[in-house]
């Protein structure tokens, strides 16, 4: 599924909205949730899951083509915790 | 810079509040659309499908065979069963936004 997939899914459950209503919430949505992540906030959606920062320390890391060592900086980067609604319910599906 | 104890915790009330604020939403449909929003994200992942929002990031699903486990008080062993977790690889431009605003000068 992608974005403007969700934007109609969403569009279709609130007919008595306006279609551009969908999209402009959406993309307020994940811009808050981006920004919360920029300013080092964490994100907590009960039954969805929890976005947070993790950290990655400084290490020495190699050009790949040139085989040259190069210090690569600590860093902050997204993680992603599943919540046990959405656990459960991914992983009950027939195959 | 370490994220500080005056850290912040977005959740669905806020972003009601938002999309009260800035869409013009009324309460309850601003209630109801933050939850339809996740809603439909599960819905796609319990149907397996992945979810890819272009500029924030992609949730996909990974098929996990059994491996062997440990109780960890028991010592005894148990096998983890095969599962379908979900995955999520943040997007360029997320980790763009979130090196940038945690690079040395704000430190």
């Amino acid at each position: 599924m992608t974005k403007s997939e969700l934007i109609d899914r969403l569009a279709a459950r609130f007919p008595q909205l306006v279609a551009k209503d969908a999209d402009f919430a959406v993309k307020m949505i994940l811009d808050a949730m981006s920004g919360a992540l920029a300013a080092g906030d964490r994100i907590e959606i009960r039954g969805f899951g929890s976005f947070a920062l993790n950290y990655r320390p400084p290490r020495t890391g190699r050009n790949p083509k040139s085989g040259e060592k190069v210090q690569v900086p600590e860093k902050w980067v997204p993680h992603f915790k599943a919540g046990k609604e959405l656990r459960e319910r991914v992983d009950n599906q027939p195959r | 810079m370490i994220p500080s104890p005056t850290m912040m915790t977005l959740t669905k009330a806020e972003l009601a509040d938002l999309l009260f604020e800035q869409v013009g939403l009324n309460k309850r449909e601003a209630k109801d659309m933050v939850e339809a929003f996740f809603e439909e994200i599960r819905n796609a992942l319990e149907r397996g499908e992945g979810v890819k929002l272009s500029g924030f990031g992609n949730f996909q699903l990974r098929d996990k065979p059994q491996r062997p486990g440990r109780n960890p008080k028991t010592g005894e062993e148990i096998p983890i069963t095969a599962r379908r977790v979900v995955t999520f690889h943040a997007s360029q431009k997320l980790k763009a936004e979130v090196e940038q605003s945690f690079d040395g000068s704000q430190a």
